[in-house]
């Protein structure tokens, strides 16, 4: 081949290879506009709830009740009743959803009716959340007798977020390698003994990953805590949790009827005086703010067990 | 919890709550035997089948594992050594539609390893097993190594301390661990990581050890290491080692069992198999003509 066609054929590959390149460079732009865009939106509105609310983002605000003078009126009961709400969905999602996640990884056997099982599973995820609310107030307040409480609603919550919590914790079991399972297996451990020993513990980086994440889905529902009947307006905080007395713990605060963060927006927002307009717009900061939090710790939590378990 | 002869650390731990087990394993425990064709059989394949499904991977195979004796299983990939391997601590029971037919008795109990009835925990607990890939678990070098005896009831510290020390001491690697026993098992190399996976395996006194390719994903200086290891494992344990590597079958193995297409084709001492194959398959394996 002469020097010639040789300089050809170099310069025909390096025009190949810019214009090649030039498309991964489109794509990098692309991507960063769209990434950029739907940042900036949620910054926008954190920005502009701020700004709103500003005016009305003090300790005050989370001290006090609501009240029908907007310039005293609080976020007290909403933020305790969304707590324990909180504390109600977790203790309930996390060992059921767990617990069927494991039966289901470790335990079903592989046939139709877990098939079924399953899809249903990630169905349910995509049910609105006011048809559990309408099943909530149907079985928990009536049937069982709940009534318009805290344990009705952290129950209904937990319902919600169970088909995440299930999902979630699937795909953790699912990422512990089945040559560790293998290893178990071969020095005598039994099915239960390697998935307590084993595969839950390296997988619950991603178990309490999944939590949070249900539970920050959680703490903004408003129509199923509507539906089964949440005050818009109150004056008192729930029974306290710690009593003075062995066991030093109660739980009458269960029965106790509620308010929570987004049904006290609702209640605001949904009033003619702008001034409680103000009130919403800096809830919906806190709120925002919880949800955001739950989910730095839920990063956390994952980079935690990352470091630690990398295989 | 034990009795105290010297031949306590020997016994194969199959339950610790039942402490003395028979003596048999101590009396074959006396000096190791020059000639290896006089060596006892320790377990004993006849007429196994396997199907994964309705595929049949291992055809009617016959073969004497002996005690205390290195075997070689070689033979091209997809040929059934590691099917076979895995038959011995029914590692198959984890796949589902899998079954055995057949037998691969254990001696000196006579026990069918593949049996429905033999439950296949108490076939792992009395077979150990190294695999491919190092697997430690990601827990500290100390729990890797206590984890066998903890599932086998063991709860004294002074104990498990005692049995992890002998373990990582018999696989070669407790010079290299003993000042971070605290440490991830995941921290180590590769070499040192298969080695802790020995130990792991060792910890529990197994009456036979599997190795499946236990160097396939090691470099050459921590493969020599691993070989050495195994050739001096001789002295406690039955092993048997599936490799793709017939150097390495020759270089740590008394006997050779050379298989093809799920079935045993050739099966003699190493010295023999290598030097002076009976059958064609054979001669055309090892001088590398197909495979």
């Amino acid at each position: 081949m002469s020097a010639v066609t040789a300089d050809a054929a170099i310069s025909g590959i390096r025009r190949d290879v810019s214009r090649r390149k030039l498309l991964d460079q489109l794509f990098v732009i692309l991507g960063l506009i769209v990434m950029f865009s739907s940042l900036a939106i949620l910054v926008f509105l954190f920005a502009d709830l701020v700004s709103d609310g500003a005016p009305r983002l003090n300790w005050d605000f989370v001290t006090s009740y609501a009240s029908r003078n907007a310039e005293r009126a609080g976020i007290l009961a909403a933020w305790v009743g969304t707590t324990l709400i909180m504390i109600v969905t977790a203790f309930v999602a996390m060992p059921v959803g767990v617990a069927a996640a494991i039966y289901l990884e470790e335990y079903a056997p592989k046939n139709w009716f877990t098939a079924i099982i399953e899809i249903n599973v990630t169905n349910l995820a995509g049910v609105p959340s006011i048809i559990y609310g309408l099943l909530a107030l149907g079985l928990f307040v009536y049937q069982f007798n709940l009534g318009q409480s805290i344990a009705a609603a952290g129950l209904t919550l937990a319902l919600l977020i169970l088909p995440i919590v299930v999902v979630a914790t699937r795909e953790a079991l699912r990422a512990v390698p089945r040559a560790i399972r293998e290893a178990a297996y071969a020095l005598g451990a039994t099915r239960w003994e390697v998935t307590k020993d084993h595969v839950l513990p390296y997988s619950m980086g991603g178990i309490l990953t999944g939590m949070i994440i249900g539970l920050s889905r959680a703490i903004g529902e408003t129509a199923p805590i509507i539906t089964i009947g949440a005050l818009s307006f109150i004056a008192f905080l729930p029974q306290s949790p710690f009593s003075s007395e062995f066991p030093f713990l109660s739980f009458a605060w269960l029965r106790d009827s509620f308010t929570a963060m987004p049904i006290q927006m609702f209640n605001w927002v949904s009033r003619p005086d702008p001034a409680f307009h103000a009130n919403a717009a800096a809830a919906g900061a806190i709120l925002l703010g919880m949800t955001l939090m739950m989910n730095g710790i839920a990063i956390y939590v994952r980079f935690r067990y990352r470091k630690k378990i990398n295989w | 919890m034990q009795t105290t002869t010297e031949n306590t650390m020997n016994e194969p731990i199959v339950a610790h709550r039942e402490s003395g087990r028979s003596t048999v394993q101590v009396v074959l425990d006396g000096e190791r035997r020059a000639a290896s064709s006089d060596a006892p059989v320790k377990a004993r394949a006849a007429g196994l089948n396997f199907y994964y499904g309705s595929m049949q991977a291992l055809k009617a195979l016959d073969i004497d594992i002996r005690e205390r004796q290195v075997t070689a299983l070689i033979g091209p990939s997809g040929c059934g050594k590691s099917t076979f391997l895995r038959c011995f601590n029914r590692m198959h029971d984890l796949t589902p539609f899998t079954r055995y037919e057949g037998s691969i008795t254990l001696q000196p109990d006579n026990v069918n390893l593949v049996s429905k009835d033999v439950d296949p925990i108490e076939v792992r607990m009395r077979i150990g097993m190294v695999f491919q890939k190092p697997n430690p678990f990601p827990k500290t070098i100390f729990e890797n190594v206590a984890y066998g005896l903890r599932v086998r009831g063991m709860r004294s510290k002074a104990l498990i301390e005692e049995h992890v020390e002998k373990a990582l001491r018999d696989s070669a690697i407790w010079d290299e661990v003993k000042d971070r026993l605290q440490q991830s098992g995941l921290s180590l190399s590769g070499g040192q990581q298969q080695r802790l996976c020995i130990a792991r395996a060792l910890a529990t006194n197994p009456e036979i050890l599997l190795f499946d390719e236990p160097t396939s994903a090691l470099d050459p200086i921590a493969t020599a290491r691993i070989e050495e290891l195994i050739v001096g494992l001789r002295e406690r344990v039955t092993v048997l080692i599936v490799t793709h590597n017939m150097q390495q079958a020759a270089r740590v193995s008394d006997y050779t069992a050379f298989m093809y297409l799920g079935e045993l084709i050739e099966f003699d001492a190493t010295s023999k198999l290598f030097t002076n194959p009976s059958k064609k398959a054979t001669e055309d394996y090892i001088t590398g003509r197909y495979g």
